[in-house]
């Protein structure tokens, strides 16, 4: 195991630069979750890491060692692919070998790795079977297996839940969970599904047109997005973001939001960074989550930290475990997360809490988090 | 049930039709078999569609290894193998050049590699004709003129522009994360070629050896051109045997030559045919 560090990485082919200046740096044993929409840079970024792509500029170190113009074969790195990539000439055991006969590793020590990879992953009846003889989900493991027999010093993943069915996709997240908890490897995983991202990560970096929007914990890039992008990405159903006028009454900081014929709700905010008294008068983007927008159930709220407000019930989704409700506030759609076994009418009126610790503001022009 | 007799008139039609064009062109065949197991006398008498009235086997032994070819009365026996000496390197070492090629041109996307598969893709398209007297001129440089492996190199050089065509398609549609996988695991270049990409590429070896085979089995131009006594291929020796301007026509003994001649390749079809079929089915089924 080893630590990842990734200086200033350029990336173009010819006049389209697909990697701006990319600096991360991964401690030992860390899971770092590359995120974005396709076409993001973050399968780039990580073909550079695993040495099938040369950067135009910037360095790879893998623990104390420069590796950027080191072959893919000279990296001490194995991946696992979207399509798996098993080599369909060859059985399971055959294909878990095949990256230490290739290091030239004493056929016992082969034969003894395999074993025990195969007892880890529970696809040992499947060891003497031919890829195309494999379910979705049994490929998957093997293809694991395999980059696990190496024990290399890092861990690749290329979308490797994505050709998987909902239900065993789910399954696999856990494995992988429960395999990097057991075994400490430093893993860098691509994924374009945020709550795959969300769900293993210990650290994500949300990328979007080769630029590197935020990294972070999962709980600050939910909590803390630095832009529009990433509050918006980050997170099912999407953070309600309203265009919202701030004004100031005394020491005490206001929203008014705003549109159509709905009448005009004021928000008055708990104390807010220094930052954003810079934009008394101006307008800003309000952030809330969905599940920090409760219904009123007539007990007395803590004022400052939250704030009743009136809405109208335009759609009501249940999703079993819980009910989305898309709200009509001051002419602005918000979708709030309530209880399931709520009484909801489409039509209704009625008083919701916000809770305000919860809030973000971002720059209109800059989309930047004003923090 | 009624409305079903046209079909079934149809369907009589229709294998009417086939049978006739398959006797039409089995026809050759019967009257090769049937006059090369005659004596010359039934053969003068007329009639070449006939049955023999008397069966020998006599033109095959003569055609095999007595009949008048060069200067000894050899047969064609001593040509059958140098053909064979030609075609299995030929047809091997076109076969291993393609694969390579096709893994270059699709793995390793240079500057002009497009631009280079043109040319040798337009290089199927020379006719034999133009490259005579230019490929003598290099035999004779090498010092390969008139010997079995000039001939060898001839074919395969010919043979190129047609291996690499198939190769490179079919590496084309191979998954590139295989080759990247095995990049990563540690194969080098021939490493991914002979441990990924050939032992994967089944069906498309066996269209090749029967493409390559029979065409240089059949070669018949560059064999007249580039070779001596000793080096003839079979289909030199059969155009001798059969233009021999001295004494008698043997048409039984031509008939049965020009039936030992296309032996190999029609056991070629046979065999491999049957694998090519299988090799497709086997990569029909998504893996």
């Amino acid at each position: 195991m080893a630590s990842l560090d990734l200086i200033n990485i350029h990336k173009s082919f010819g006049a389209t630069q697909v990697l701006h200046d990319i600096s991360i740096g991964m401690a030992d044993g860390e899971f770092l979750v590359l995120v974005g929409p396709s076409g993001c840079g973050k399968s780039t970024l990580m073909n550079i890491i695993a040495g099938l792509e040369e950067p135009s500029g910037g360095l790879v170190r893998l623990g104390d060692k420069d590796i950027t113009h080191a072959g893919p074969a000279d990296r001490n790195i194995s991946m696992v692919f979207q399509s798996y990539a098993l080599y369909p000439n060859m059985t399971v055991a055959k294909n878990i070998e095949f990256p230490l006969q290739m290091r030239k590793v004493d056929s016992s020590i082969r034969a003894e790795r395999v074993q025990s990879v195969a007892k880890l992953l529970q696809i040992e009846h499947l060891l003497e079977r031919r890829p195309r003889q494999l379910s979705g989900g049994q490929r998957q493991r093997v293809a694991i297996g395999r980059a696990l027999a190496r024990e290399p010093q890092l861990y690749l993943f290329d979308e490797p839940l994505s050709n998987l069915d909902a239900q065993l996709r789910l399954d696999m997240r856990t494995e992988i969970k429960k395999l990097h908890q057991r075994l400490g490897s430093t893993i860098v995983y691509v994924t374009h599904d945020q709550i795959e991202a969300m769900t293993l990560a210990t650290r994500i970096a949300v990328m979007k047109g080769g630029v590197m929007q935020q990294l972070g914990t999962p709980h600050e890039v939910y909590n803390r997005p630095a832009n529009l992008f990433v509050a918006g990405f980050m997170g099912s159903p999407r953070m309600n973001l309203v265009r919202a006028r701030l004004t100031a009454n005394g020491d005490v900081l206001s929203l008014e939001i705003q549109a159509g014929d709905r009448r005009r709700v004021a928000i008055a905010l708990p104390p807010q960074p220094a930052a954003l008294k810079a934009y008394v008068g101006q307008d800003v983007i309000a952030g809330i989550r969905a599940e920090a927008i409760f219904m009123a159930n007539g007990e007395a709220v803590p004022e400052g930290k939250s704030h009743v407000v009136d809405a109208r019930i335009e759609v009501i989704e249940p999703t079993g475990a819980d009910t989305l409700v898309v709200l009509n506030l001051g002419g602005h759609e918000f979708t709030a997360r309530l209880e399931p076994d709520l009484v909801l009418n489409q039509g209704q009126e009625g008083k919701f809490v916000i809770d305000l610790s919860k809030l973000v503001c971002f720059d209109p022009a800059t989309e930047k988090l004003i923090a | 049930m009624a409305d079903k007799k046209p079909l079934a008139a149809g369907r009589f039609a229709l294998y009417a039709v086939l049978v006739f064009l398959a006797l039409l062109f089995l026809m050759p065949v019967y009257v090769m078999a049937v006059n090369s197991l005659k004596p010359l006398e039934e053969i003068r008498n007329g009639n070449l569609l006939a049955l023999p009235q008397l069966w020998t086997s006599e033109p095959w032994a003569t055609a095999w290894s007595t009949a008048q070819i060069g200067v000894q009365p050899t047969g064609l026996k001593p040509y059958f193998i140098n053909s064979f000496l030609i075609v299995i390197p030929a047809v091997v070492l076109s076969a291993l050049i393609g694969a390579l090629n096709g893994y270059i041109l699709t793995q390793f996307k240079f500057r002009g590699a497009n631009a280079l598969f043109a040319a040798m893709l337009f290089s199927v398209f020379i006719p034999y004709q133009v490259v005579l007297i230019p490929m003598a001129k290099t035999l004779g440089f090498l010092g390969l003129a008139g010997t079995i492996s000039g001939l060898v190199f001839v074919n395969v050089i010919y043979g190129i522009g047609f291996t690499t065509l198939f190769f490179r398609n079919y590496y084309a549609a191979f998954p590139q994360e295989l080759v990247r996988s095995a990049r990563m695991d540690g194969a080098g270049f021939f490493g991914v070629l002979l441990r990924i990409l050939l032992p994967s590429s089944g069906p498309m070896i066996v269209v090749t050896v029967i493409w390559q085979f029979t065409n240089i089995w059949n070669e018949f131009l560059f064999g007249a051109s580039f070779s001596d006594f000793s080096s003839f291929p079979l289909t030199v020796a059969l155009n001798n045997l059969v233009n021999s301007s001295t004494g008698v026509k043997e048409y039984n003994v031509h008939f049965a030559g020009a039936f030992i001649a296309a032996i190999p390749t029609l056991v070629v079809y046979m065999v491999s045919g049957k694998y090519f079929v299988r090799g497709l089915m086997a990569g029909s089924v998504k893996g």
